[in-house]
């Protein structure tokens, strides 16, 4: 008698491919990426044929030509006689800047919700669950749009502060006599110093040293004042006595930077109305404010809803444990909750900051001078260069969005429960 | 064996899909419709009424396409565009010709690929302001905050006007001239800038036009025309001579009154000409005889459409300035009818 189960001889045959289940994935895959391919070669090939027949060419040249227009809000030094790729750079930053501030404010707002939205306070909570309900549920747009309008109908106009020349008396005051809101900026006191160490010239922007000067003692006094912790918990630890260490903090922190800002002249240039606009001081333009407001409550309500899952995946004896040994609710939520809950909270929360990055590109709706508005819009305009500057956008948001989910994931993998 | 002939089908539509637009004429006729990118709406140049109907002083340059090309003028399918999308809407072939107030510059003419095929407005940038501002003249508006279309010439002309005057000013972008408008009502802006007939448009379209004043200087040259897609000349000499019709038509005093009176004949032959009782100036271009006398019984000649549209008996008021025929003093000046 043979044995059935010996393997049969044949050699490969080709209809193995389709009925044979060791063959089959590999078939189907193998077809479905060369359909995949081949669309993206049509994609390409259609582009290029198209761009012939239009007779356009394709090259990025255009970025070093002059720009010949103004731009509103720049944080980088810019004028119209600076290149398409400098207004790019200036549309770059301030994407940047509003995204960064946009995610510290809602992940504020977000954990603050969060929290109180699981609160024992009946009113807190169901007003905490009206926030996040109305703002999860409108559209983005929309939110900007009525923003903007409340802030361009019920501020005064920038003439509405002058001072009448008969009466001597202004039609508005000015908030604590420095800070004046108007229907297109709020103008605050400027920083300045008398004294100026000069700067470090940089391709970006030209580097203040005054301001490096204070960062680095801040960093300095923040490092001594870790050494002087350290010494308490060591003394406390070998004695069970915590020395009193608030005013040596108190000293080391304040008085060098105080000292540092007396001796550069620091003081405030208060804003005052010249001609059509205020000027003097600060003016943070409403587009701005809107847009960071705006974001920030919209993305603050989805992640005020990540925080509660977070906090509710961590289970109730944890809770009951920290309670037995004597922490306070507080201590609770900070010590033993929160830590936990970070690791649920935070890969959905690189998402949130993500959808914050790229729905700063709505910018456009209030005149916000993003990426979208310079490169995206007068750029790609005057030059009608369509398809350079769309992919150039393209490949930046990807970049941001990239750096950003990278930066995150290092977070996490420091906050993630280590198994040993 | 099918993923061959799926490619092969693939190929066929990139190949169909790239040379879609090449002869215009014969896509509008076989559509049966123009499709003509227009203004997202100012009142007299292109606005839509109550009722969706287009009309304007643009609006009649598209409809006198229609009627030379398709026999009627009313078979026209207006595109609104915002000034960013206008030449991409054109160049993709969404739109197979644009009057939608834009300037004939070096550069669109060239790199943009698009074909100007003459002026139908002269026009210059200007300034419009409150009144109680005190503001007579554009060189007060240092350190004003100016509202401005993004993706337009005004944009680069402001920035070159006040810096050539050293002064400061503060761009407030906006993306279409209804977003101006509210803008500049609501105070967010001094001053609102475009093309001086922009202006008297938008003006004219406020609860409260007289308290707003049109400063005196024009900043710029604003030739505004027609444009078609680069490449296409048959079609661009269609749309250039409607153009001229329109023109010559009121320097020999043809007018939709007129018309047919001297359509049987006349002792002028350029008129004869014009109107195609003599001659084949239409097959030369394409057309019927009769495209000519169709073009202008559409809307009236170029005069009648000026003062029917946005001339000093309408709301918005505008003089014929620059915009006169070359007899009376102005640039209008169409080639001979030959």
């Amino acid at each position: 008698m043979t044995i059935a189960s010996e393997p049969p001889k044949a050699g490969f045959r080709l209809s193995q491919l389709i009925y044979d289940t060791r063959y089959r994935s590999l078939t189907i895959q193998v077809i479905v990426f060369m359909l995949f391919m081949a669309g993206a070669a049509w994609l390409v090939d259609n582009t290029v044929r198209n761009l012939q027949v239009l007779g356009k060419d394709f090259n990025f040249g255009f970025l070093s030509n002059r720009a010949g227009y103004d731009i509103g809000q720049m944080l980088i030094p810019y004028t119209n006689d600076s290149t398409h790729g400098r207004a790019l750079l200036v549309g770059l930053t301030n994407t940047l800047w509003i995204s960064f501030l946009g995610c510290v404010a809602a992940t504020v707002i977000g954990v603050f919700v969060g929290v109180l939205r699981l609160s024992r306070n009946w009113l807190i909570a169901r007003l905490m669950t009206v926030y996040v309900e109305i703002f999860r549920n409108v559209p983005l747009l929309l939110w900007i749009l009525v923003i903007l309008a409340i802030f361009t109908e019920t501020m005064p106009a920038p003439n509405a502060y002058k001072v009448a020349p008969d009466t001597g008396v202004a039609g508005q005051e000015m908030l604590f006599g420095m800070i004046a809101p108007t229907n297109r900026y709020t103008a605050i006191p400027a920083v300045e110093f008398a004294n100026s160490l000069g700067a470090i010239a940089t391709p970006l922007a030209p580097l203040s040293l005054n301001f490096l000067l204070i960062v680095a003692v801040l960093i300095g006094s923040v490092l001594v004042n870790r050494r002087l912790l350290a010494r308490a918990r060591r003394i406390q630890e070998a004695t069970g006595v915590r020395p009193v260490t608030w005013w040596q903090s108190l000293l080391v922190l304040v008085v060098p930077t105080a000292a540092v800002l007396v001796a550069l002249g620091f003081h405030l240039s208060v804003p005052e109305l010249r001609g059509f606009n205020f000027a003097g001081g600060t003016n943070v333009s409403n587009s701005f404010v809107v847009l960071w407001l705006a974001l920030s409550l919209y993305t603050g309500a989805f992640i005020a809803e990540i925080v509660r899952a977070g906090i509710m995946a961590i289970s109730r004896g944890q809770t009951e444990a920290a309670f037995a040994l004597g922490l306070r609710p507080r201590r609770t939520m900070s010590l033993v909750i929160l830590p936990q809950a970070l690791r649920v909270i935070v890969p959905p929360l690189i998402s949130q900051f993500l959808n914050l990055t790229k729905n700063s590109s709505l910018a456009i709706a209030v005149g916000y001078m993003d990426l979208r508005g310079t490169l995206g819009g007068i750029t790609l305009n005057q030059t009608g260069r369509e398809l350079e500057a769309i992919l150039l956008m393209m490949l930046i948001y990807l970049a941001i969005s990239l750096t950003i989910s990278g930066v995150m994931n290092v977070y996490n993998a420091r906050v993630k429960l280590k198994e040993r | 064996m099918k993923t061959s002939v799926f490619l092969g089908t693939l190929t066929a539509a990139g190949l169909a899909a790239g040379i879609a637009s090449a002869a215009t004429l014969d896509d509008v006729k076989a559509r049966g419709e123009l499709n003509c990118g227009v203004n997202t709406g100012l009142v007299g140049f292109a606005a839509p009424d109550a009722n969706g109907n287009w009309s304007g002083f643009d609006v009649a340059v598209c409809k006198a396409v229609a009627a030379a090309v398709l026999g009627d003028g009313s078979k026209v399918k207006y595109v609104p565009t915002t000034g960013q999308t206008r030449f991409t809407a054109l160049a993709s072939g969404e739109v197979d010709m644009l009057a939608r107030n834009s300037t004939w510059t070096f550069s669109r003419d060239t790199d943009l690929k698009l074909d100007f095929i003459g002026v139908n407005y002269y026009d210059g940038q200007g300034f419009m302001v409150r009144k109680d501002l005190g503001v007579s003249s554009a060189k007060e508006l240092d350190g004003a905050s100016i509202c401005i279309q993004t993706g337009t010439t005004t944009e680069l002309n402001l920035a070159d006007y006040f810096k050539a005057n050293n002064m400061s000013y503060q761009p407030i972008a906006i993306d279409s001239n209804a977003e101006g408008e509210q803008q500049y009502i609501a105070g967010a802006c001094d001053a609102y800038t475009t093309d001086a007939s922009g202006l008297a448009a938008t003006r004219a379209a406020f609860a409260d036009p007289d308290n707003h004043i049109i400063l005196p200087e024009i900043i710029s040259k604003e030739p505004l025309g027609p444009a078609v897609r680069h490449g296409d000349s048959e079609w661009g000499d269609i749309v250039r001579w409607t153009l001229n019709a329109l023109i010559a038509a009121e320097e020999y005093g043809v007018t939709s009154a007129n018309i047919e009176e001297l359509s049987k004949g006349t002792q002028n032959p350029e008129i004869n000409r014009l109107l195609g009782v003599e001659g084949d100036l239409g097959k030369m271009i394409g057309l019927d005889n009769d495209w000519g006398k169709r073009a202008i019984l559409a809307g009236g000649n170029y005069g009648e459409i000026f003062a029917a549209t946005i001339g000093e008996s309408t709301p918005i008021g505008l003089a014929r300035g620059l915009n006169a025929q070359w007899t009376q003093g102005g640039l209008l000046y169409a080639p001979p009818f030959r």
